[in-house]
């Protein structure tokens, strides 16, 4: 049984001040509220593909989604605390899911059931496909498998209820629904010629004055092949518009394309590295 | 000629070469054989492509259009060609006419006429196409939004993540460094705009051209009924997120009060894009894709994607057919899958008549009886990826036997055997019987399903339908028996046909079929036995099997109606890894067709039943 | 009567109700205890003849998968106590698994020589993207070295999935040893198809050399186990190596070149000629 890592979750921004760490009242609170909250999770009955089918077959009555409490599947976003994004997220269907995710009340959870929603799964390449929600939404667990079988969408509840138990009342980045004013709705995608993500209005309007410009606007053939992060500064000279993808992709590669000098250095780190990991081969052999 | 004398009633009857002799007699400048390997049937002018149906319809007989879809030649005659496949549904071979049109203007005549069936095919083939259809009462985008940039399945298109033609990618092995897609894309998403894209007038227009069709202004309009009652005409919205529409469907109602007045279905959002990943896919490749069409009957449709694929091989050589034990494994998995299937869709359309989980509960613990079987042969619950060309992936295992792997994993010890004998023979039986008490008399489900949702017989034939929604029209017609397939003609089992057309008889064809299929599967048990040991696989497994060129249409009968795949390999005359057109008739979506005229004049908590009537599933529907 | 066909449909479900009651009056604790009969009660709910509940109280008992379990592909290597080649990968890069994957998740670098630029048998970097993967398995049934294959471990929800869910050679490898634990019988049947437990280049290598010693003498015997036996690095040679050193162990004066390849090459051909002759038999008596 791999073991999660609840580690994962504590590089927050706003740790425990050192005064309220150890603060009986408010662990034994904290203990108390997630307990509760853990044990009365109330998915969204909301089935988009494939995975949706398991998701019922967990509910049934051999896996028993009860036990757990979670039983009451409500159809209503306004009365669910889980959505179970279980299949392919098309971006027909990113609309309306979004403009749900809006409407659940806090505290409210998302969970990536399958290949498909975390990721696009084998339909990725598809062009109405968004290559997984958490593009639109933020995911708190991924279930990976095509389909992940019941048990493994209880491992991956589990793995939720895991996650409200390490929250604490004390942190106000695990609770921010306890902020002031209600929480911004995400801004809900547009379906123009292509699906337009609100967020990406700026990199869209700068992609669309290099087109008009006559610039190559976005990449349409993969370049070369071998692009690691470290090689891609040396590869082939890159465009403008290349480098805008980066900002938004990968982080080292964007310093990368930057940075010449850091470039340099992340190639020599990369050489370092794999010769590093090849006598450790040999060592091992 | 005696062709010349023969009178129409003979003619409806005349073989399928008679056919197309006195289609070319007739319409001798319209008409001509299409001459390319591999190819059959005749390639229509489209000027006469009316003319031409009409005589297919009403003179030789063939009044069931199975299928309807475009190819694209580009590189290849740089032509669009629209395919159809013309069925007698008293049985026989299928007749296949073509039509080519220009790929700067296409536009082809609407058969929306002649065969109402086409409509939503012929919809399809604009939205992903960009074929119009002259005459077509209603043509929209069906599985994109209205304002999508192109027609996405036209050779020349390339998807946002365009990596390369075909599969395998080059850039996976030997230096295979690790990319995600959204790297190569400047929006890190799965998107592309046009250079023309103009940000400042942005809005969607999805929305308004659904509404467009229905001739509606306004959202609500004040109405008096002939009683003289006033009441409202609503808009309502069903869908896409709603519990009874069995996944991402949506149906937009138009409502005199609680009547539904006009209702539209709308669908693509569950559109992952099948077709166009199939003909980026090498031929093995779609195997395990079509599993996620109709996922609750991967099964069935693992069998149809072969049947297509094997009629090309077999026109090659060194291709040796599947064995008789692979053919007696596919028709067990196939109908222990339509058990599985109409289980499901007997529970879920008690949960949309209100009867809510419980019917369902007990359907999905026989099905998982059923699934433990399946899980234990092909390695999955759902997505078995079983079935391979000339053959099956493995033969029956001995024993369903688990080992424990995880902390506290209980282990199973099953004979197979044991356990499908008594799965069919004791356990299937009695769940069917239990469910047939429970629920045929129920008042609940007499009084919200009889004569509720009427499709006529003619209806359901002019519209394409097919499986139970047909048979339930009190038309026996079932690919089965129609256009046998694999080892069904030695088998000994009933066409169940029901002739009320309401959603009460289709749910008894459902009861009738389960029992026809544990009828089969008594059958089979003794093939089982007597072939054990015997070879599944007569050939060789090839992992990249070059398949000759030219075009097949596989057609099974799957439990929620006739499946079909067109396939094309065309480009390399000495045999393709790819296939060129790869197209799914799904039932799913064809039986749809009819749902606005069955749900008129019903109550709008109607809709649902109606809809759980037809048994759909959303994978299939939008592909 | 109205109402009548509610009745016996209430009827099914009080069946349906009391079920687990009379199966448990009627098994006694077997159910949940365990019994003298061979099923573990487990099995008991589990199986065909079960009435009543038959849930799975997940995280306190888990319903073990069968064999041929298909989930995220796994690397078979080599196991880490073996004498000659502990953790040596199984796979060779040949690619086919690459090719054969429907939605094209897998990524290989294939192994070279830093001297020669020669490709090499063995993958420098393997990667699957898991959230690409769609479990069917077609690269595990097709490739020729049983080295990948479908691992039955589903429990792998996790937090982030831009860390964690592209998997690299080091967390997708697991020793020999546990795909033989967890398909048995597969395993098994795989070894049998191959020759022998060992991988497929070695057995054949294995085999290259005791034809070639048999062809040297008797008393080769011995050398020629030894030469299988060498560390990998070696065991990579040539079978000309092979035949020269096991031809080497018995007459060390004839170490004329020309000469052992004369006899490597007659002893190929017996070998040959030999393995031809067992198969004739064998279909013969399959034929009877």
């Amino acid at each position: 049984m791999t073991d999660l890592d609840l580690r994962e979750l504590q590089g927050t921004e706003f740790p425990v001040p050192a005064d309220l760490q150890g603060n009986v009242a408010i662990t034994s609170l904290s203990k108390i509220y997630n307990w509760s909250r853990k044990n009365s999770v109330w998915p969204m009955l909301f089935g988009l593909a494939c995975c949706a089918i398991e998701m019922i077959a967990t509910a049934a009555s051999r896996y028993d989604l009860s036990r757990f409490g979670m039983e009451v599947m409500r159809a209503s976003p306004r009365q669910a605390d889980l959505m179970i994004v279980s299949g392919t997220v098309t971006k027909k269907m990113v609309v309306p899911i979004v403009r749900l995710y809006n409407q659940m009340p806090e505290p409210k959870y998302v969970l990536a059931m399958g290949a498909c929603a975390s990721g696009g799964g084998p339909f990725k390449e598809g062009y109405n496909v968004v290559s997984g929600i958490d593009k639109y939404l933020p995911v708190d667990v991924y279930a990976p498998g095509c389909p992940p079988t019941p048990q493994a969408l209880l491992f991956a509840l589990i793995a939720l209820h895991r996650k409200i138990d390490g929250q604490s009342l004390a942190n106000m980045d695990d609770v921010p629904w306890y902020g002031v004013g209600p929480s911004d709705p995400t801004p809900i995608p547009i379906l123009g010629p292509d699906i337009i993500d609100p967020r990406q209005m700026d990199i869209i309007r700068r992609q669309a004055e290099l087109a008009a410009a006559g610039l190559p606007y976005g990449k349409r053939e993969v370049p070369d092949l071998v692009l690691t992060a470290g090689a891609a500064s040396t590869s082939a000279p890159r465009t403008a518009a290349e480098k805008a993808a980066d900002k938004v992709a990968s982080a080292p590669a964007a310093a990368a394309a930057d940075d010449p000098e850091k470039a340099a250095r992340l190639a020599k780190r990369e050489a370092a590295l794999a010769r590093k990991r090849a006598r450790q081969q040999q060592q091992s052999e | 000629m005696t062709d010349q004398s023969l009178v129409p009633e003979r003619l409806e009857k005349a073989d399928l070469d008679t056919a197309y002799k006195v289609l070319k007699e007739k319409y001798p400048d319209a008409v001509r054989d299409d001459t390319r390997t591999g190819y059959s049937g005749v390639i229509v002018d489209k000027n006469r492509l009316v003319d031409v149906a009409k005589t297919i319809r009403d003179e030789l007989g063939f009044n069931y259009l199975s299928h309807a879809t475009a190819v694209d030649y580009l590189g290849l005659g740089d032509h669009l060609e629209m395919v159809y496949y013309a069925y007698r549904i008293s049985g026989g071979p299928g007749l296949v006419f073509k039509t080519q049109t220009d790929r700067e203007k296409a536009e082809v005549p609407s058969l929306v006429s002649i065969w109402p069936g086409a409509d939503f095919q012929e919809r399809e083939a604009y939205d992903l196409y960009g074929i119009r259809f002259s005459g077509h009462p209603n043509l929209k985008r069906i599985l994109l939004w209205e304002g999508f940039n192109g027609h996405p399945m036209r050779k020349d298109w390339k998807e946002p993540y365009y990596e390369q033609e075909h599969k395998p990618f080059d850039s996976r092995w030997p230096k295979g460094y690790v990319r995600r897609a959204e790297e190569l894309n400047p929006y890190g998403k799965n998107v592309q705009y046009p250079a023309d894209i103009d940000l400042s007038r942005l809005n969607d227009i999805s929305e308004e051209s659904i509404y467009s069709g229905m001739g509606l202004g306004v959202d609500i309009q004040e109405l008096t009924t002939s009683d003289g009652i006033r009441t409202d005409r609503l808009v309502v919205n069903l869908g896409p997120h709603h519990p009874s529409t069995h996944g991402v469907f949506r149906m937009v109602v138009t409502l005199n009060g609680e009547t539904v007045e006009t209702l539209e279905p709308v669908m693509g959002y569950l559109h992952r894009n099948h077709e166009q990943i199939g003909e980026r896919n090498a031929w093995i490749h779609n195997i395990p894709f079509t599993d996620r069409l109709d996922y609750i009957s991967g099964m069935g449709n693992n069998h149809g994607y072969v049947l297509a694929v094997e009629n090309l091989l077999a026109t090659g050589a060194r291709y040796q057919p599947p064995t008789y034990r692979a053919e007696v494994i596919r028709v067990l998995m196939v109908e222990l899958n339509r058990i599985v299937n109409h289980l499901w869709a007997i529970g879920f359309l008690l949960n949309d008549l209100g009867a809510f989980f419980t019917p369902s509960l007990y359907a999905i613990a026989e099905r998982e009886k059923i699934l433990d079987f399946f899980e234990a042969t092909s390695g999955a619950r759902m997505m078995f990826n079983y079935m391979r060309f000339g053959g099956l992936a493995k033969d029956l295992p001995e024993y369903i036997r688990s080992t424990a792997n995880l902390v506290n994993d209980q282990i199973r010890d099953f004979n197979t055997m044991e356990y499908l004998t008594d799965l069919i023979n004791e356990r299937l039986p009695r769940a069917i019987d239990e469910l047939d008490t429970y629920l045929t008399e129920s008042e609940v489900m007499t009084s919200r399903t009889i004569g509720v949702g009427y499709l006529p017989p003619e209806m359901a034939i002019a519209y394409s339908c097919s499986g139970p929604l047909l048979r339930a029209s009190g038309v026996p017609y079932d690919v089965r028996r129609a256009d046998p397939y694999s080892i069904y003609p030695e088998l000994d089992f009933d066409v169940a046909v029901r002739y009320n057309g309401d959603i009460y008889d289709r749910y008894l064809v459902r009861i009738d079929e389960m029992r026809e299929s544990i009828r089969i599967l008594k059958q089979i048990l003794p093939r089982l036995e007597r072939t054990k040991g015997e070879p599944i696989f007569a050939g060789n497994k090839a992992y990249m099997p070059r398949v000759p060129v030219g075009e097949s249409y596989g057609r099974v009968e799957n439990p929620k109606g006739e499946l079909g795949f067109y396939v094309v390999s065309a480009g390399d005359e000495k045999g393709t890894q790819n296939p060129w057109r790869y197209h799914v008739r799904a039932p799913s979506f064809i039986n749809l067709t009819p749902l606005g005229q069955m749900c008129q004049g019903h109550k709008v908590a109607d809709i649902v039943a109606v809809l759980g009537s037809i048994d759909i599933v959303l994978g299939e529907t939008d592909r | 009567m109205f109402g009548q066909g509610i009745v016996k449909g209430l009827w099914v479900t009080f069946k349906h109700f009391i079920a687990t009651y009379t199966a448990d009056v009627r098994r006694g604790t077997e159910q949940y205890l365990g019994s003298t009969l061979a099923d573990t009660p487990f099995e008991v709910r589990q199986g065909t003849k079960a009435k009543g509940i038959f849930t799975v109280q997940y995280p306190e008992e888990k319903l073990a998968v069968p064999e041929r379990f298909r989930f995220i592909p796994f690397l078979v290597v080599e196991n880490y106590d073996h004498p000659e080649r502990p953790g040596h990968d199984w796979c060779t890069s040949c690619g086919i698994c690459a090719k054969v994957c429907p939605p094209q998740c897998i990524w290989i670098v294939r192994g070279e020589d830093p001297q020669t630029k020669r490709p090499i048998p063995e993958p420098q970097a393997f990667f699957i993207d898991i959230d690409i993967c769609m479990n069917c398995g077609l690269c595990a049934e097709f490739c020729p070295f049983d080295a990948i294959k479908m691992d039955h471990d589903y429990e792998l929800a996790s937090y982030d999935r831009t860390a964690n869910h592209i998997y690299d050679k080091a967390k997708l490898s697991k020793e020999f040893r546990y795909w033989q634990t967890i398909a048995p019988t597969t395993a098994a049947e795989e070894a049998e198809a191959r020759g022998g437990w060992e991988h497929s280049d070695v057995i054949k290598e294995r085999k290259k050399a005791e034809a070639s010693a048999a062809k040297a003498g008797g008393a080769a015997r011995g050398a020629a186990g030894g030469a299988a036996q060498r560390p990998r690095g070696q065991a990579a040679a040539t079978s000309e190596a092979a035949a020269g050193q096991a031809a080497d162990a018995p007459k060390p004066e004839a170490a004329d070149d020309a000469a052992a390849a004369a006899e490597k090459a007659k002893a190929e051909r017996l070998a040959k000629r030999e393995a031809a002759l067992a198969r004739k038999r064998a279909r013969e008596q399959g034929g009877q």
